[in-house]
């Protein structure tokens, strides 16, 4: 596999050659998020949508500048009613139809309410709306969203910013399986060999926060992904030996000297 | 004229959307209107006029994951 077969198409958006998304969520400065995403040379990156007057100003113009796209997301919302209306309210501030479905279903674990993020996405889809929801690692649930026609799964790995990486492997591979669209492990990474392994497993995509932006040093943690993202997607298309109860010797015995 | 305009309550002279949004942020791209709980599209701002006890929200982009 080289990497100019990279391209990862998202339903009207497209990744062409970085499969690492970055949220925005977390960094300590402006400035130091800037020198994230250059280094992370991620193509696009989450937002969320606030009052003008607690958001600050700069990243909008700044994420302009660095020419990576925009992906709104429905952060903070608690049912389908209010995350559809965040989400048309981004696709009229942003001019994109793309968004990141998140609709929490606890406090505490920030993970996601399925019935209601079902929900949300019918109507949202049916709106005309590219929809990445951002979801359990439920295969079922997986599979439910896609049917409705979201045009990718992002499962959580772990609970957001928990940094616990990939708590149920075997679900990752078993939503890989069970859709026909793109799967991005979105929450949960905590480390570089996380998101190796969430491409490993099958993923086309790793979306990235708080592992980058609270790490003590956010640039080069957003480098390790970088290679991270890109090492793991090799080594799933490179096919990896099984793994076997014994040793297997790699030297033949064939030739070797006797005493 | 009185409205509540991202959580606090002001006493305004200005009549549209428009107007509205900027006298309260510079921002020439990546803002969205909801008045009384409904998007207000950007193309509609110019004519679209508030009226006493409106409850407006003015967004834009935030740092999120």
């Amino acid at each position: 596999m080289s990497l100019s077969e990279s391209r990862l198409d998202l339903g009207t958006t497209f990744l062409s050659a970085s499969r690492l998304i970055l949220g925005t969520g977390g960094a300590n400065s402006l400035a130091a998020l800037e020198r994230a995403i250059v280094a992370s040379e991620t193509e696009l990156v989450t937002v969320a949508l606030r009052r003008v007057d607690a958001a600050g100003p700069g990243l909008l113009p700044m994420l302009d500048r660095l020419g990576v796209r925009v992906l709104p997301n429905t952060a903070g919302c608690y049912t389908a009613g209010d995350a559809v209306k965040t989400a048309r309210l981004a696709r009229d501030a942003f001019e994109t139809d793309l968004i990141k479905l998140e609709v929490i279903g606890d406090e505490r674990t920030l993970l996601p309410d399925g019935v209601e993020l079902l929900r949300a996405a019918e109507t949202l889809v049916a709106d005309g709306f590219t929809v990445l929801p951002y979801t359990s690692d439920d295969p079922i649930l997986a599979r439910r969203l896609a049917d409705v026609g979201c045009a990718a799964v992002m499962p959580a790995g772990s609970p957001i910013g928990s940094g616990l990486g990939i708590s149920n492997p075997h679900h990752i591979r078993l939503i890989r399986q069970s859709v026909d669209v793109p799967v991005v492990l979105d929450a949960g990474i905590g480390t570089a060999s996380d998101a190796a392994l969430a491409m490993e497993l099958g993923c086309d995509a790793v979306l990235v926060a708080s592992a980058v932006t609270r790490a003590d040093d956010p640039t080069a943690m957003a480098v390790a992904m970088k290679h991270a993202v890109v090492a793991g997607r090799l080594a799933f298309s490179a096919g990896r030996i099984p793994r076997r109860f014994h040793a297997l010797a790699s030297t033949s015995d064939a030739g070797r000297a006797q005493w | 004229m009185r409205l509540t305009v991202n959580g606090q309550r002001v006493d305004t002279g200005v009549r549209s959307v428009q107007a509205l949004v900027e006298s309260i942020t510079e921002a020439q791209r990546g803002v969205a209107v909801a008045v009384n709980g409904e998007v207000v599209p950007r193309s509609t701002w110019p004519v679209t006029s508030l009226a006493d006890g409106d409850v407006v929200e003015v967004l834009t982009a935030a740092q999120g994951g």
